[in-house]
């Protein structure tokens, strides 16, 4: 039974995984960029979320809806402001930009603040869980994985059956040919930018919900986030649910065996998988 | 000069420390069809992309009916009206073919084209609409190309190569469609290898040599040797 709450437990975790990811995937898919402050960003959106709470006094999941056109703001401007600069022939110089960003992030953090960790407090929610036979399940796992499909099917839908999906695969393609139908890339890729921190503000708010957070977890995040995204191979956003899952099953089983264990079995499993499959489950880009 | 739909004063181009164009003046008059022909390699797809604003230039090099255009971004300059179908035909390989078309319509000008008068002209494209663009043969490929710059509507169309890899079977049903297309007073820019087929559809034409205009002249009287001369650069 420990087992069979394990598995369960390691798939409603990898729905968390797949929102740390999904952004990642969309921002690399349109555009090619690696995102090194990824985890940062899911951080600030934590932070955000505090900052929410604390002073309006609502509930962490009701400061969403504030804290997600918050990032989607930073997105565009991040990326309008610099991250466009640095696109090009070379991946260097988006790679040492966004390193930079990601240390300047924590910083900011560390100063307004403290190194203390936060939690985002949703109250009773925390502790509610459904049983089903001899099986207990928290709601907010339950939640966050159900938030996660949600935002995966929409991505996916948005990317394939709206006039917006419809530029970003174009840009994707070919930027020169992409300018000639009219797109401005630029602008492109600020709304591809804004979508993925929407999507990372869910992300940083499930978070602190879920765990403790300090300003220097970030790496970790962005570790797991890339994990996801490569299990289940660049570019399909079902893949990268999939990676998720595959990642947190991977932990929680490995906490099953050892409680020490649980990093460890997640990283272990992701480089058995690059090993046989380099290009993850369900690659969809090539190159 | 408002006949003028189009023209470049000096235009120049480089591709680092290589010069590709070198002083161009070329004009196109309103609903004139012109051809661009030139051995490989003198310049005609970067006069292209040139004036279809993917290389940069200065504002007042290149001029459209009064505007100075050169230094417009690609998106600004598809917005005045001029679209470009590429050298090599360059579709969207994760869009369907129907979405090539639909994206080709996105600035939103107002003429003749849509979805059913493409439809019309290549009722093969309707077909196939859903397939990805990639699994089409060449030559469909390529109407896809000409459906997608028409969706824009525009003023002033160019032509980088249409035929090039073709059967010829597949040339002759697109070069008799053009004079559909042209029609309504639209300009365009021919650019084609093949010289006969260049100077069949057109008014007029440039001869491009190493960056240079060797010979520009009237497309139905010029002599074939004097063109042979300035493809080939034998003085
Ligand atoms: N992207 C590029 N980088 C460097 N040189 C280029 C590039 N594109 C074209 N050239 C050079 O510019 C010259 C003109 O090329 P191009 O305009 O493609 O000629 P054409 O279309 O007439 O065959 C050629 O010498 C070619 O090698
Ligand atoms: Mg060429």
């Amino acid at each position: 039974m420990d087992w069979i709450n394990a598995l369960i437990q390691g798939i409603l975790l990898g729905g968390l995984y797949a929102l740390f990811a999904a952004g990642l995937s969309l921002i690399f898919g349109v555009m090619r960029l690696v995102n090194i402050a990824h985890g940062d960003l899911i951080v600030l959106a934590a932070y955000l979320g505090l900052s929410v709470t604390i002073m309006l006094g609502i509930h962490p999941l009701l400061a969403m809806f504030a804290v997600v056109p918050m990032m989607a703001a930073i997105g565009y401007v991040l990326q309008r402001g610099i991250l466009n600069k640095t696109l090009g022939d070379d991946l260097l110089p988006p790679l040492l930009v966004t390193f930079g960003l990601s240390v300047i992030i924590q910083n900011v953090l560390l100063e307004v603040y403290s190194a203390d960790p936060q939690k985002l407090d949703a109250g009773t929610l925390e502790i509610a869980s459904i049983s089903v036979g001899d099986l207990s399940i928290g709601v907010l796992p339950l939640l966050t994985f159900g938030i996660a499909v949600a935002i995966i099917a929409s991505l996916h839908w948005m990317f394939y059956h709206t006039s917006l999906g419809r530029s970003f695969r174009a840009v994707s393609d070919n930027q020169d040919i992409a300018q000639l139908m009219g797109l401005n890339r630029r602008h492109i890729f600020g709304l591809a930018m804004a979508l993925a921190l929407a999507v990372t503000a869910v992300a940083g708010v499930m978070l602190g919900v879920r765990t403790n957070f300090d300003p220097s977890i970030g790496g970790a995040r962005l570790i797991f986030g890339f994990e996801a995204v490569i299990i289940g191979g660049l570019g399909n956003l079902w893949g990268t649910l999939v990676g998720g899952i595959i990642l947190g099953v991977a932990q929680t089983l490995g906490a099953q065996i050892n409680p020490g264990w649980q990093l460890l079995a997640g990283h272990i499993t992701f480089l058995c998988i690059i090993a046989f499959k380099p290009r993850g489950f369900f690659p969809r880009v090539s190159g | 000069m408002a006949d003028q739909v189009l023209k470049t004063h000096n235009l120049c181009a480089h591709y680092g420390d290589f010069q590709a164009l070198f002083d161009l003046d070329l004009s196109i008059a309103e609903g004139e069809v012109i051809a661009i022909i030139g051995a490989n390699g003198a310049g005609k797809t970067t006069l292209m992309r040139s004036i279809a604003g993917l290389n940069s230039n200065n504002a007042e090099q290149i001029v459209y009916r009064d505007e100075p255009i050169g230094a417009l971004r690609a998106d600004q300059v598809a917005t005045k009206g001029i679209a470009l179908v590429p050298e090599g035909r360059q579709l969207f390989p994760s869009l369907s073919v129907e979405e090539n078309l639909i994206i080709g319509g996105r600035v939103g000008r107002k003429g003749p084209w849509n979805l059913k008068a493409l439809y019309q002209l290549f009722p093969i494209l309707e077909e196939r609409r859903n397939q990805p663009s990639t699994s089409l043969s060449g030559g469909q490929q390529q109407m896809v190309a000409i459906g997608r710059a028409l969706m824009a509507n525009p003023d002033l169309i160019l032509f980088d190569e249409i035929s090039l890899g073709l059967a010829p079977v597949i040339i002759k049903t697109i070069y008799d469609a053009l004079p559909n297309i042209i029609d309504d007073g639209m300009s365009a820019v021919i650019v084609e290898q093949d010289i006969s087929k260049a100077l069949a559809v057109s008014a007029r034409f440039y001869c491009l040599q190493e960056g240079r205009v060797a010979l520009e002249g009237d497309s139905q009287t010029v002599e074939r040797e004097a063109i042979s001369r300035a493809y080939f650069g034998v003085h």
